[in-house]
């Protein structure tokens, strides 16, 4: 039985020309979570996620506003912008009447739903399952008078900035 | 178009290497692609994902993402991690002979 390494691009394809070197796969990425609105709650979630499901290692650091998203008595509530927010189709003097954003969050929560995207404390879940490392970080911990028992169980840790760096060595960093 | 010989059939894969034609998989075609990507030895375990996800495939039309793998094969997310380390989300449809899955969760 013989086999080729099916890992490595064509040879013989017109496309890939000889000594064209590959760029190097992405080993590990870190992603820094600073914003508590859902729909920047989810796409730092869901690139970790991402990277974890292709085998690249991934660490999650929260930080400032992006702290609820795993702080236990808001992540389940967490808001849609409808002020401040030009993407939203509706002027923004509308957005800030009284029950306005609710509204808008539980559309969007609605439609995740339906296209099956898990809520975020599944996210958060299924990224601790996956092996992803999740951090929170020391100072804004200490401006919100948080303490480690106020966050999701699936935190691993506190951190400073100088750990996040320390624990980022070769980590490509995303901030959201 | 690269190519995996294995015994005396030759196997078509995309530069990813996935099967292009998921009628050439066999077990023993598993086997062989699950050695590519670093697993020396399919489990029972494994072939529970497997079998899972062809079948899946099979009604659905599509191969199944990670997410729905581990809420529906029996397997849960930690373990198919454990089974496939290089990551599951593209290895199990990889080793079932599928197309590298459309979903992002």
């Amino acid at each position: 039985m013989t086999t080729t390494t099916l890992n490595e691009p064509a040879t013989t394809g017109a496309a890939v020309t000889e000594n064209k070197e590959q760029p190097e796969p992405i080993q590990r990425v870190s992603i820094i979570c600073s914003k508590g609105t859902l729909d920047m709650a989810y796409p730092g979630l869901i690139m970790a996620n991402g990277a974890r499901m292709n085998g690249i290692d991934a660490m999650v650091f929260f930080t400032f506003w992006g702290l609820d998203i795993v702080t236990e008595k808001k992540m389940d509530h967490l808001h849609v912008a409808t002020v401040g927010n030009p993407s939203m189709p509706i002027p923004t003097m509308v957005g800030g009447l009284p029950g306005m954003e609710a509204m808008a969050s539980t559309m969007m929560k609605k439609q995740m739903d339906d296209l099956e995207i898990p809520s975020v404390r599944e996210m958060i879940e299924i990224l601790h399952d996956s092996g992803a490392e999740l951090y929170a970080c020391r100072m804004a911990m200490d401006m919100f008078k948080l303490e480690k028992e106020d966050l999701a169980p699936q935190i691993d840790d506190v951190l400073t900035v100088m750990d996040f760096y320390d624990k980022s060595a070769g980590s490509q960093i995303i901030f959201i | 178009m690269p190519a995996v010989e294995f015994n005396s059939l030759t196997l078509e894969v995309n530069e990813e290497g996935f099967l292009t034609d998921s009628s050439q998989w066999t077990p023993e075609v598993a086997e062989t692609l699950a050695k590519e990507v670093g697993i020396d030895e399919l489990t029972e375990q494994h072939w529970k994902v497997i079998t899972f996800c062809r079948e899946d495939a099979a009604k659905q039309g599509a191969p199944p993402g990670l997410r729905r793998i581990s809420k529906l094969s029996g397997v849960n997310m930690k373990e198919l991690y454990q089974l496939f380390p290089k990551g599951p989300g593209k290895l199990a449809a990889k080793v079932s002979g599928l197309p590298k899955p459309q979903g992002c969760i």
